[in-house]
């Protein structure tokens, strides 16, 4: 029981400690908020062209949620490697703490941050593109939104921990952020992609949780995508966690915590 | 030929060379073909498939525009690292320390962005074209080319702006996505000009890449080098003005940060 009550502790902990950091760093506050505007913009003047007030408002959704991707693609990549830079990965994963609690509450601080940009985005496409987004079931809505950044945040953790052993790891979250946002169907329907690439996007949780967070909007059950992007969340925590250790292992074996 | 002039040269293209292979960590392959070759293909794919659900405009116009536009990336961010990398390295002041002509030093530092700004369009057009299955005449290519190369050189005198900003601003990264984000918004890349706000057609005018995205579209759909000269020396005209303007920001710049001792902070 106590080495439960300390587990949530440094969970919790943690995760304040790391929103405090990044909630004031300028390079994540504009790529959490900023640059995902830049690409919403453009795909909502793409849509807008179209002519169909349902088509703006899908993407208007999409938009807003496509932030959270890069948020754990490129930022929880890159936290791991901010820390190698400030020659304090070693201290992390030689603290007396398991490293993957020491590792997931960076990303769901992350994941946090990300709300910020969910909120600018839908709240740019109402000001200044006139979307209005309805939500029929508020509840359910924040449900679906809640699961998914969950989900989102043990996916980044998966990311996170390979920047561990590979110090090149963080271009691996670069070179994800596209493919995200191009395959989750943030803002292109599935349908339009080959059965293969389908199935490919059914294996990353966001894909369930837009489409939970859709359904929620539309008035739909949302709660079959919400459990599946849970189910899916929690086995890339497992995944990572098994991970975390083997690489550090590794790492310690091969010295390269402290290579830049 | 004098002196000064040699040692000029050298330091454009000598100095220029070895400042590029120093200075970017990205020449690793393990970040290089992730975030150069891979990434841009990406980019393209996705508004190329917003663009069929949205059923707006064809394969073809977003390939173009994105893969000149991913242009940016190597150019704008290199820029910005000839400033942020010597700092860095410790070395800011020490380059800014010799007696070596300024504008020799940071065109010279230009040329080797302009080359690989122009490389990662060309293979991003390529691939692009293949993936999406979009079909470019060999005759096109020539003309493909000269375009891309005009739109990387121009991008790059932004990126020399930019280089005088990361004098003073030490969050370069964030600048260099911000200025990434602007171009991809008003350079027609994604939405034709002409079906934007006028407000934001006339600001894509005045940005590097609009010009040359427009001639390589028009190149692609079969028109001769010649009918898009214009289009060209606007293109030409408007990265030579950012780089004039860049290289006297330098200067500027550089005496205020000896003044205020700001060089070398991190």
């Amino acid at each position: 029981m106590t080495g439960l009550r300390s587990a949530v502790r440094v969970l919790v902990m943690g995760w304040w400690l790391q929103l405090k950091i990044v909630a004031v760093n300028a390079f994540d506050g504009v790529l959490n908020i900023v640059y995902p505007l830049f690409f919403a913009t453009t795909a909502l003047l793409m849509y807008r062209q179209s002519g169909s007030p349902q088509a703006l408002v899908y993407a208007a959704l999409g938009a807003a949620v496509m932030g959270t991707w890069s948020a754990m693609a490129t930022s929880a990549s890159g936290a791991l490697q901010s820390q190698r830079w400030q020659g304090t990965l070693e201290l992390l994963v030689s603290s007396p703490t398991r490293m993957a609690l020491a590792i997931l509450p960076i990303t769901a601080a992350l994941a946090t941050v990300a709300l910020y940009s969910l909120v600018a985005t839908l709240v740019w496409g109402r000001v200044v593109f006139g979307i209005e987004v309805p939500i029929v079931s508020p509840l359910a809505f924040g449900a679906a939104l809640l699961v998914t950044l969950a989900s989102l945040a043990t996916f980044g953790f998966l990311l996170s921990v390979t920047v561990v052993r590979y110090r090149t790891g963080w271009a691996l979250g670069n070179l994800l952020e596209y493919p995200g946002w191009l395959l989750c169907g943030f803002l292109v329907p599935m349908d339009l992609f080959p059965t293969w690439v389908q199935w490919i996007a059914r294996a990353l949780p966001p894909t369930w949780g837009m489409d939970a967070i859709r359904a929620a909007a539309s008035g739909a059950s949302p709660w079959r995508d919400i459990a599946v992007c849970g189910a899916l969340g929690l086995g890339y925590a497992v995944l990572g966690t098994y991970l975390s250790e083997r690489l550090l292992d590794s790492a310690r074996r091969h010295g390269t915590l402290a290579l830049t | 030929m004098s002196a000064r002039f040699i040692a000029a040269m050298r330091v454009l293209f000598v100095g220029g060379i070895i400042s590029f292979r120093g200075l970017f960590n990205w020449l690793n392959p393990y970040i290089y073909v992730p975030t150069m070759l891979v990434a841009p293909i990406f980019q393209v794919l996705l508004f190329a498939y917003i663009g069929r659900s949205a059923a707006v405009a064809n394969d073809a116009f977003y390939l173009v525009g994105n893969a000149v536009q991913y242009a940016s990336i190597p150019c704008l961010f290199a820029m910005a690292n000839t400033i942020a990398g010597e700092r860095w390295t410790q070395t800011l002041g020490i380059v800014l320390a010799t007696p070596a002509n300024r504008v020799a030093l940071f065109v010279g530092r230009s040329l080797p962005v302009i080359v690989n700004g122009g490389f990662v369009a060309l293979f991003t057009l390529a691939v692009g074209a293949r993936v999406l299955g979009v079909t470019i005449p060999a005759g096109a290519w020539p003309g493909v080319l000269c375009a891309i190369a005009v739109a990387s050189a121009s991008c790059t005198g932004l990126g020399l702006l930019q280089a005088a900003l990361a004098l003073r601003v030490r969050s370069t990264a964030v600048l260099s996505n911000i200025v990434f984000g602007v171009l991809l918004v008003f350079c027609g890349a994604n939405v034709a000009l002409d079906a934007m706000p006028a407000w934001m057609a006339s600001v894509g005018r005045v940005l590097p890449l609009t010009h040359a995205i427009q001639a390589c579209r028009e190149i692609v759909a079969g028109s001769a080098v010649g009918d898009v000269l214009g289009l060209l020396g606007r293109e030409a005209a408007v990265g030579g003005v950012y780089a004039v303007l860049g290289l006297v920001a330098l200067r500027f710049v550089e005496d205020q940060s000896r003044r205020r001792a700001t060089l070398e902070l991190q």
